[in-house]
């Protein structure tokens, strides 16, 4: 990648960006000790959720590039993810084929809604974020509407066995068993680790450098030109000729559909589909994830979108068993992970906002 | 010619009037009132229990009512939606375990958790609304997140307190709080039943109306003050108050923490209301039902008062209570939670993408 300027900001920008990660760094490495974890359980347990949440991290990295900043409204493109795994999963369509449906299925969905929320953050410009959110809780609200309501009632539906005993309204929880590990064991790989077969989702690591080279070349093409240069200066760019609305919706739809995508390979891996609660917290936790590389409201990479979900996932395997060992309670641990997520989001905003004064007010 | 001139004028004038006045009620405050009314007249066609349905919705009117009036101070200030309202609410919340530990019951304990709650807010205000100074154009972003953050940092905090009271502690382990404390025997419902009195079968909450009533009053006489005056001018121009001699910087820190000690004496006042204290998450999202309480009253980002303050509450409050009963007449599950999650947040959306709200 081209070395870019770096903005000016009073805080010394390079200790700022590693701080933040040396930190984590020093956190997780207190809590792996205090837990007594091994490096081998803590691989077998981020294979996983590196596979999982890597593709959702990624979706975040277009929209901060045209200056959105951080896309809260990637939980939308996570229910559109969902929406297709049920569809595919009542269809029967298995294996492979029934993920890469699943595909094809959240593509447009997530297209469709992914325009909308653009719409919605041109309307709302300067409050993109805050939007962003609560465009979250009100799709949260639709998604029940159709999935808690509409299914069995307005929409026939003949699956009674994922319905509710009411006749409508889908069941809590769903077995994807169809699509489960259809990518991770597209290639099949154990290793033994500690005694023990570990499964190395191999076709998954592919395909998220496959989305993490997509976004560098992304950033090489005109369309990602004009968005770095929205980011920079939108009055500037404005001047340009860039169609600043119409490239915002873009890169909102990019990130929705990414995010739908991502979506669906973490459901993969997991097997079981939280009908009303597994996309809650996809944006924060996503979310947290970069921001824990350093990087701001502003500038995020594909290298810390991706050391940002290995070392926020390493936190989060470690800090329950830290806590049970440390405080004899695991809930701790949680609680304090979940602390983590809000106050990394909050101070990213604090400093982005904080540095975004100053340099009004300098200039 | 003069004269067949002016008609159509005339007419367009009063097309201008029914347009200005719609904007006056504005579109939100008429489409949720004429669904509340409808809502009732499902509830008279079916023969419920009106008496019943009214008295609740009052109860949650009063419930709720300081929670929202906290609101208005930030938006005076200039600082938008208070969505930081969760750090006021922790501040009443702590006040009501000290109490409750301390196993206070009776008057003394309601106003004593009201004082704690109102003075833990002080210095939980100036840190806020130090930090909003800093981080001007996302005081809503940094208000919601920091909001967050605080209820789950005190997520830990209430596992690890020192109290010691078998009443509050769980009984296996006897350490940390229970995610729900009940005020029974404490000051359970104390303000509702004062005074309370029966009318027509409608039973009234007296004290607790007489309170949002009377801090309405209060937060409408300050803003005729000195110091109220000043904040709602360095709101309307900063620039012109700071060559008035006034900071907006200090203005807007007074505005914070005069919303966030409401949200502490709120919360108190909810959970005399609701009889239980809730802990851990459930304070996580409880600024959005009030926010949007508000816009619905007809309030804007930048604009609200107290008759939007008592509007919006009379009507998402009576919405939320009697749209349960009267839907699960006609709908089997509880779509009322559905329901509020869209009224709620298509609400606050559309008051963040109204153009010309800056």
């Amino acid at each position: 990648m081209p070395p870019r300027p770096r903005a000016r900001v009073p805080l010394h920008p390079r200790l700022a960006h590693a701080a933040v990660p040396l930190l984590f760094v020093l956190l997780c490495v207190l809590g792996a000790i205090a837990g007594h974890i091994t490096p081998l359980f803590l691989i077998r347990e981020m294979l996983a959720r590196f596979a999982r949440n890597a593709v959702l991290v990624l979706s975040l990295l277009v929209p901060i590039l045209a200056g959105l900043g951080l896309n809260f409204g990637i939980v939308i493109g996570a229910m559109a993810g969902q929406a297709a795994a049920i569809v595919v999963t009542l269809w029967g369509v298995r294996g492979i084929a029934g993920f890469a449906l699943a595909w094809v299925l959240a593509a447009p969905i997530a297209v469709v809604l992914g325009i909308a929320t653009g719409w919605l953050f041109n309307r709302a410009r300067g409050r993109e974020m805050v939007s962003g959110l609560i465009a979250g809780f009100f799709a949260n609200g639709a998604y029940q509407l159709v999935f808690l309501f509409a299914v069995g009632s307005l929409i026939p539906f003949h699956a009674r066995e994922v319905l509710l005993p009411q006749g409508f309204g889908l069941r809590n929880t769903i077995d994807l068993d169809g699509i489960q590990y259809a990518v991770d064991d597209l290639i099949p790989l154990r290793v033994v680790l500690e005694g023990s077969p570990v499964r190395v989702p191999l076709a998954t690591f592919a395909i998220i450098g496959l989305f993490c080279a997509l976004n560098l070349f992304f950033q090489r093409t005109k369309l990602g030109q004009e968005l770095r240069a929205m980011g920079q200066d939108p009055h500037v760019a404005a001047i340009a000729g860039i169609p600043i609305e119409r490239n915002r919706v873009i890169a909102t739809v990019i990130s929705t559909v990414f995010a739908a995508w991502g979506q669906l390979f973490f459901l993969q891996n997991l097997g079981t589909l939280n009908t009303y609660s597994s996309h809650e917290q996809v944006g924060m936790f996503s979310i947290a994830a970069l921001l824990v590389s350093g990087a701001t409201v502003t500038r995020a990479t594909v290298g810390q979108a991706i050391l940002g979900t290995l070392l926020f996932h390493t936190l989060f395997v470690v800090s329950p068993i830290a806590g049970r060992v440390l405080l004899g309670d695991a809930q701790i641990g949680e609680f304090f992970r979940v602390f983590v997520a809000y106050a990394v989001i909050s101070v990213a905003l604090v400093l982005h906002a904080w540095q975004k004064g100053s340099r009004k007010s300098s200039s | 010619m003069v004269v067949e001139a002016a008609a159509p004028a005339e007419r367009a004038g009063a097309l201008e009037t029914l347009r200005e006045q719609l904007r006056e009620v504005g579109i939100p405050r008429l489409v949720i009132g004429v669904f509340l009314l409808a809502l009732f007249g499902i509830a008279v066609a079916t023969h419920m229990d009106l008496r019943g349905l009214i008295t609740d919705s009052l109860l949650r009117v009063a419930r709720n009512g300081l929670l929202v009036l906290a609101l208005l101070p930030a938006i005076q200030g200039g600082l938008g939606l208070n969505f930081g309202l969760p750090i006021g609410i922790v501040c009443g919340l702590v006040a009501c375990v000290i109490t409750l530990n301390a196993g206070m019951a009776g008057w003394p304990a309601l106003g004593l958790t009201a004082l704690i709650g109102a003075a833990l807010a002080v210095p939980a205000g100036i840190g806020y609304g130090w930090l909003l100074n800093r981080t001007r154009g996302q005081e809503m972003m940094v208000g919601t997140y920091l909001g967050f953050a605080v209820v789950s940092g005190l997520s830990i905090f209430w596992t690890m307190a020192p109290f010691h009271n078998s009443l509050l502690v769980w009984a296996i382990g006897g350490r940390g709080l229970r995610t729900t404390l009940t005020l029974a025997g404490f000051y359970d419902r104390l303000l509702d039943k004062l005074w309370s009195f029966p009318i027509a079968g409608v039973s009234i909450p007296t004290g607790t109306l007489l309170v949002f009533a009377a801090a309405c009053a209060l937060v409408g006489l300050f803003f005729r003050t000195r110091a109220g005056l000043t904040i709602a001018a360095a709101r309307s121009n900063p620039r012109f108050a700071r060559a008035a001699g006034i900071s907006d910087e200090r203005t807007r820190v007074q505005a914070t923490v005069f919303s966030t000690v409401l949200a502490a004496v709120g919360i108190v006042v909810f959970c005399q209301s609701y009889g239980f204290v809730q802990l851990y998450t459930a304070p996580l999202l409880m600024a959005f039902p009030a926010v949007a309480c508000l816009l619905i009253g007809g309030a804007t980002v930048s604009r609200a008062s107290l008759t939007h303050v008592v509007v919006g509450t009379l009507l998402f409050q009576s919405i939320l209570t009697v749209a349960l009963p009267v839907t699960s007449q006609v709908i089997q599950g509880d779509i009322t939670e559905t329901a509020r999650l869209i009224i709620q947040n298509g609400m606050i959306l559309y008051a963040l993408t109204r153009r010309g709200e800056r």
